[in-house]
């Protein structure tokens, strides 16, 4: 469906990603709701909030591997753990300030990304998903063995985050500096996507020999999409050590790995929308049915014990039916909507 | 010299001899075509050219240098260009974006600058306007914002051509550019590759089923019959080829024609 738009005079106005008054005034409104939240809110929403915005980090990491790229990983909560451990050991070993640890996370997970990336050159689909289980279980594996330098299921406590010599504040400051960063690599992320190495990625995803003898270096850009995807899992995951102030294995295990996949698949795969409004959803699921969760075992006691395997039960359920009648994830449900009202009260 | 040499190469799968120490040369500024029937090795002559075969035997030059051993992705960065038999083109973009992605290699900008900049930089809207350019050229402007997969066929296959001419090839290669069309359609493409030709001066390499088209339009021909060549000329000579005629019609058919054979 092509969208008609009048008066448009420039290449650089007709490819504009929120054309429209009203999507700058959705923005203004969002901004300020993200501003005004920590003095409004009490301190378990803002430390809900500011783990949303890590997970929007982290998904928007996976989309730009699975999404954009098609290289399907199961190791995504491997790379998280690497910048964690990475920021919590320097942190607390070399005493290094937050500043240097977060891009040192990042970077660190970013050249196991350049490495784990190297099979992917050879192989696809299930084989690939196979290699990236095996990073995922060695991950684990060293995390928890390696005692010396990772105290091993002890766990690390993390100092508070400073900057420029100030402590931030974990429900204020660091709120800030979390959703902020969430932004930029969000924006950071859509320009990518808008520009020639984003289309180079999703030629490589949709069909990678016609990419090549159109002259798209095909290897190159598989590698940079596990250096780009790992480099933002490794910053979300040492935003996350600081966030939960005490890190252990447990934080990066396979199920965090598939509850990534889950969250681009929820929102809409290979779009920066979708990786931002599945991540919060997956965020907000368990809040949810935890809320619900006291009344129903007040109200049916025989059903209370059960009522813990439920969230995953409901994780799975949400994950099919996604994958049967909503392939194109929250964000097509969205983009039906706005294109029903677009032309609203007419039918088209 | 020649723009395109292929030196007698052969390739083989399992036992088959896809191709056999075929020679062909194509001069700079030539519309040649290639034919034969199928499973001749037509489309293997076009893979090893491009590079994503590579022959056993033999060399191909391209502009007197030795392309062979180069990646397919090399080959195009020296500016070969093709376009495929089945349509490859990138089905969840619009026209736009696949054109843009045929001007990969004429961007500037690093991984850094597309991230900070994205659709605002200098390189983008320029070549935006290269492809709104050649949306121009091949007649295209109302469906460039169209999902390439909502196209019918003969347009998918217009922007594949468009795709190829984004690259700026000094060689074209055309692997069966009217296949499936109807009248209507063969002769816009039959049109459109006569003006990359002749406007564009652009060397064509193609490969076509319609010999009305071929021999129209072509100025040069190469026949391959299973696997190797049986002739090679200008269209008239090529039309009046006994072995040419023998591929495609049958050893009986100076019988047939004379009413001898049964």
């Amino acid at each position: 469906m092509a969208v008609t738009r009048f008066c448009v005079r420039s290449y650089e106005q007709d490819s504009r990603i929120f054309p429209s008054t009203s999507a700058k005034l959705g923005l203004l409104l969002l901004a300020i709701a993200l501003i005004a939240l920590p003095w409004v809110a009490g301190k378990y929403i803002i430390f809900i909030a500011s783990v949303a915005a890590v997970s929007v980090i982290g998904a928007l990491g996976l989309n730009v591997l699975t999404g954009y790229a098609g290289l399907i990983s199961l190791g995504h909560a491997a790379f998280l753990g690497v910048g964690a451990y990475t920021a919590a050991i320097l942190s607390t070993q070399y005493q290094l300030p937050f500043l240097i640890t977060l891009p040192a996370a990042g970077v660190f997970a970013a050249l196991l990304g350049a490495v784990v990336g190297i099979p992917t050159l050879r192989l696809k689909g299930m084989y690939l998903l196979v290699t990236t289980l095996a990073f995922q279980f060695i991950v684990e594996h060293i995390v928890y063995h390696w005692e010396d330098v990772t105290a091993g299921d002890r766990g690390i406590n993390l100092p508070d985050p400073d900057l420029f010599g100030f402590t931030l504040d974990k429900y204020m400051g660091y709120y800030y500096v979390v959703v902020a960063l969430a932004v930029i690599a969000a924006i950071l992320m859509k320009n990518l996507a808008m520009s020639r190495t984003g289309r180079a990625l999703v030629a490589v995803r949709d069909r990678d020999i016609a990419a090549e003898m159109i002259g798209v270096h095909v290897a190159k850009y598989k590698i940079i999409a596990f250096i780009i995807s790992s480099f933002t899992a490794g910053i979300a995951g040492a935003l996350y050590a600081y966030l939960l102030g005490l890190i252990s294995p447990d934080h990066f295990t396979l199920n965090q790995s598939i509850l990534y996949v889950a969250m681009i698949i929820v929102g809409g795969m290979g779009t920066v929308m979708g990786a931002i409004i599945g991540a919060i959803f997956m965020v907000l699921l368990p809040e949810f049915i935890s809320a619900i969760s006291g009344p129903i075992s007040s109200a049916y006691p025989l059903f209370a014990p059960r009522i813990g395997g439920i969230s995953v039960t409901i994780y799975g359920l949400i994950l099919i039916f996604f994958l049967l009648f909503e392939p194109k994830g929250l964000v097509g449900i969205w983009l039906r909507i706005k294109r029903y009202w677009l032309t609203w009260p007419y039918t088209y | 010299m020649a723009l395109l040499e292929i030196q007698d190469i052969s390739i083989s799968f399992g036992g088959v001899h896809a191709l056999r120490n075929v020679s062909f040369t194509v001069e700079k500024g030539q519309l040649a075509a290639v034919i034969g029937p199928n499973g001749a090795g037509k489309t293997s002559l076009l893979n090893c050219i491009s590079g994503f075969y590579k022959p056993t035997q033999g060399k191909v030059l391209f502009q007197g240098e030795d392309i062979t051993p180069l990646p397919p992705f090399k080959v195009a960065q020296k500016g070969v260009a093709r376009t495929f038999q089945n349509v490859e083109l990138f089905s969840n973009m619009n026209v736009i974006d696949n054109l843009l992605l045929g001007r990969h290699n004429y961007f500037k900008g690093g991984y850094v600058r597309n991230a900070l900049l994205g659709y605002r930089s200098k390189d983008e809207s320029r070549e935006r306007r290269r492809v709104e350019e050649i949306i121009d050229f091949l007649e295209m402007e109302q469906w460039r914002k169209h999902l390439v997969s909502d196209l019918p066929y003969g347009i998918q296959k217009r922007v594949e051509l468009g795709r190829a001419l984004a690259q700026e090839p000094s060689l074209l290669l055309l692997d069966e550019p009217m296949a499936g069309m109807n009248l209507e359609e063969t002769e816009d493409i039959a049109r459109f590759i006569l003006d990359v030709h002749q406007e564009l001066g652009t060397t064509i390499v193609m490969i076509e089923h319609d010999m009305a088209v071929v021999m129209d339009i072509s100025q040069h021909i190469g026949v391959l019959d299973f696997g190797e060549k049986i002739a090679d000329g200008p269209p008239e000579k090529i039309q009046n080829d006994p072995e040419v005629q023998k591929a495609y019609l049958g050893e009986n058919y100076e019988a047939i024609r004379r009413g001898e054979a049964r």
